[in-house]
């Protein structure tokens, strides 16, 4: 935990500095007649990130943040297969989405889950995942009229299908 | 009077039945997911906003409402039934309805919670209903220097009253300015921040997109690793005439929590970030010293259940009344309200209740009924969402995560937006992991775009001179609390030093 706090620290500085880099592309002062430039409210805003970073630094030299006084890793090796599991998974069905569609992703999304990390039964992990997107489908398209990203255009079929059934 | 015949004409609104119809599934909505541990009020309304665009603005906001109303209630099934709170607003709840269940009184201790947060909300929207027009008019007469002095209170208040580690908050607070300013300058109309040239920054960060991301995948991360499935629950039994009798020992063994929890929960929720968690905690406090019995408290006192549920059911609608009259959400919660409200083309502020009645009023109406509805559903219904809670995780979670992304893509309509959802989902859970605390950004981002113009407009009246903050009557003693409010944590800190250097 504590290499952790000041890394994440330090990662969190560049950041800052990164954002008063980008907004010094507009004016940071006052300029007359039209008040703070453009630049002003996120430059100064940035500064104090950078600042709160240095703050969090000196307290993690003196020890005075819980994960700064911490001998305990950040995670397990449970807690890393976990969430890079699940934070992966999470990824995955987003790159999915102009692929195969945002209903078809939340297919493939749940089967992995429920299949292969919850570890429940075909027949439970199939009908969830075939009648929420399903479901869902009806909510967005047909009640809300918003449409949700289709995919390829071999998933064309099957949207022609689902719409004769809305409209 | 006139407040009377606002409050009927609101009831009126509330109970037309596109609306009644909406409070009963948002406050059933809202138990379950109050009752979800990992899941607050903050969480759904969060992940259900973007749904409200079926409906007109004053009906999205009762929904909403009613789903805040009904998290609260719910919040004390899961700390009664597992001993994990649902929401960090229940946690209080856990010191004595766990130990309730664990002596076979978890229905007493259930029964207590349904009534004492009934009891918490109609206090609360009574005063809310005689305090809201008189803020509201005083507010009128903010012009930006006054707005600008509130949007500092309430970071101010996150960082006096917030008790987490103060250069966290305050990188949070700063952040969620920042990302409020992607996009274009408001005023003269340029490209600014637009983050590594990427040109979706272009369309700004909307705070939607940082709200699902930190409570819809941050949290549900963090939830997954922490628990790690393994939760005991304890199947409480409910019969009619036990139901009666648990109802008179409530109420005989809960009256004096449940009014403390409703007085001092309001007046709490009302203050900027304070919220119904330090509401809650201050209320169970409060009654544990005023009571003639403190040695019970901990060992399952019906009153210290009743104390932190009322307090919490009186904040959540106190800290809806500076969202509404001022514009500065009291809580998280009421931030990603307040977020909708602008979304549905509404202005928060005084000018909403001269400009928006009905809409107002059609809100505080259904407070009333949505309170009603609520501790109705909750008696009728306990059994149910304790059975609904021993479903498996590995099941909820994969549900969330869906609704999190497809209500992200409904609400913003750009795979841009997706990815950024996603990418604060896993930066917020690792910030959380160092103690960052998130609630600020999401709120920052929401004031973000009133607290630059109001600044910037301000220091053009004065030609650029900062003391136009100190020299106004309403804006000046604003901005001094504000600034003391920052300096309080230093001046506690020198406070303890004097005291340990002259020990």
């Amino acid at each position: 935990m504590r290499q952790g706090e000041i890394s994440l620290a330090g990662l969190l500085a560049l950041l800052s500095l990164y954002l008063m880099w980008k907004s010094a592309e507009l004016p940071i002062g006052y300029i007359s007649g039209q008040g703070p430039g453009g630049g002003f409210w996120p430059f100064w805003l940035s500064f104090g990130m950078l600042l709160s970073c240095a703050a969090i630094a000196w307290n993690w030299w003196r020890g005075l943040s819980p994960a700064s006084a911490s001998d305990e890793p950040l995670m397990d090796a449970f807690g890393w297969r976990t969430v890079a599991l699940v934070g992966g998974g999470v990824v995955a069905f987003v790159a999915l989405i102009p692929i195969i569609s945002m209903y078809g992703a939340i297919c493939v999304f749940l089967i992995y889950y429920l299949r292969f990390l919850g570890r429940h039964s075909w027949l439970l992990t199939l009908v969830i995942a075939i009648a929420l997107p399903i479901g869902l489908f009806f909510f967005f398209e047909g009640a809300m009229y918003i449409s949700m990203p289709q995919g390829l255009p071999f998933t064309q079929p099957f949207f022609d299908m689902m719409y004769d059934i809305i409209y | 009077m006139e407040v009377f015949s606002l409050i009927a004409d609101g009831v009126g609104t509330a109970v037309q039945p596109i609306n009644l119809m909406l409070i009963v599934i948002g406050v059933t909505v809202g138990l379950f997911i109050g009752a979800m541990p990992g899941l607050g009020s903050v969480n759904g309304v969060a992940i259900l906003l973007p749904v409200t665009f079926l409906v007109p603005p004053a009906s999205a906001i009762i929904f909403l409402a009613a789903i805040y109303y009904g998290a609260m209630y719910g919040g004390a099934i899961s700390s009664v039934a597992l001993g994990i709170p649902g929401a960090s607003t229940a946690v209080a709840t856990t010191f004595d309805g766990r130990p309730l269940a664990l002596q076979g009184r978890a229905s007493l201790a259930l029964v207590t919670a349904a009534l004492a947060s009934f009891v918490g909300g109609t206090v609360a929207t009574v005063f809310f209903s005689l305090f809201a027009p008189l803020l509201a008019d005083v507010a009128l007469s903010f012009g930006p220097p006054e707005i600008f002095a509130l949007m500092l209170l309430a970071f101010a208040t996150f960082v006096g009253l917030g008790g987490d580690d103060i250069p966290k908050t305050i990188f949070s607070i700063c952040f969620g300015l920042v990302l409020a300013t992607v996009g274009f300058d408001t005023i003269s109309g340029e490209p600014r921040l637009v983050l590594f040239d990427i040109q979706g920054f272009l369309r700004g960060i909307g705070f939607i997109v940082l709200a699902i991301g930190v409570y819809g995948i941050g949290e549900m991360l963090w939830t997954i690793e922490q628990t790690r499935g393994d939760v005991t629950t304890t199947n409480p039994k409910m019969t009619a005439k036990g139901l009666v009798s648990d109802t008179k020992e409530a109420v005989r063994r809960g009256w004096k929590g449940t009014w403390i929890g409703s007085v001092l929960g309001f007046f709490v929720g009302v203050l900027p970030a304070a919220g119904a968690t330090p509401g809650s905690l201050m209320a169970y406090g409060v009654a544990k010293m005023t009571s003639r019995t403190p040695e019970e408290y901990g060992r399952g006192s019906p009153d210290g259940v009743a104390a932190p549920e009322a307090a919490n059911n009186s904040a959540s609608t106190g800290s809806m009344l500076p969202m509404l009259t001022l514009g500065i959400p009291g809580s998280p919660t009421t931030a990603i309200l307040l977020g909708g409200m602008v979304m549905w083309g509404l202005t928060p502020g005084p000018r909403l209740f001269v400009d928006e009645s009905e809409f107002v009023w059609g809100l505080i109406g259904s407070f009333y009924i949505s309170n009603f509805v609520a501790v109705l559903i909750n008696l009728a219904f306990i059994p149910l969402f304790v059975w609904m809670l021993r479903m498996p995780f590995t099941i909820l979670a994969p549900l969330i995560f869906v609704l999190s992304i497809i209500g992200g893509f409904a609400a913003t309509r750009s795979m841009h937006d997706l990815w950024l959802i996603v990418i604060f989902g896993i930066a917020a859970f690792f910030m959380r992991k160092f103690d960052y605390p998130l609630a600020p950004a999401v709120l920052a981002i929401v004031l973000g775009p009133i607290a630059e113009p109001t600044l910037r407009q301000s220091l053009l009246l004065s030609s650029g001179d900062p003391t136009i903050f100190f020299t106004r009557p309403i804006a000046a003693p604003i901005t001094v609390i504000a600034i003391i409010l920052i300096l309080w944590p230093a001046l506690k800190l020198l406070r303890r030093k004097g005291q340990v250097a002259e020990d």
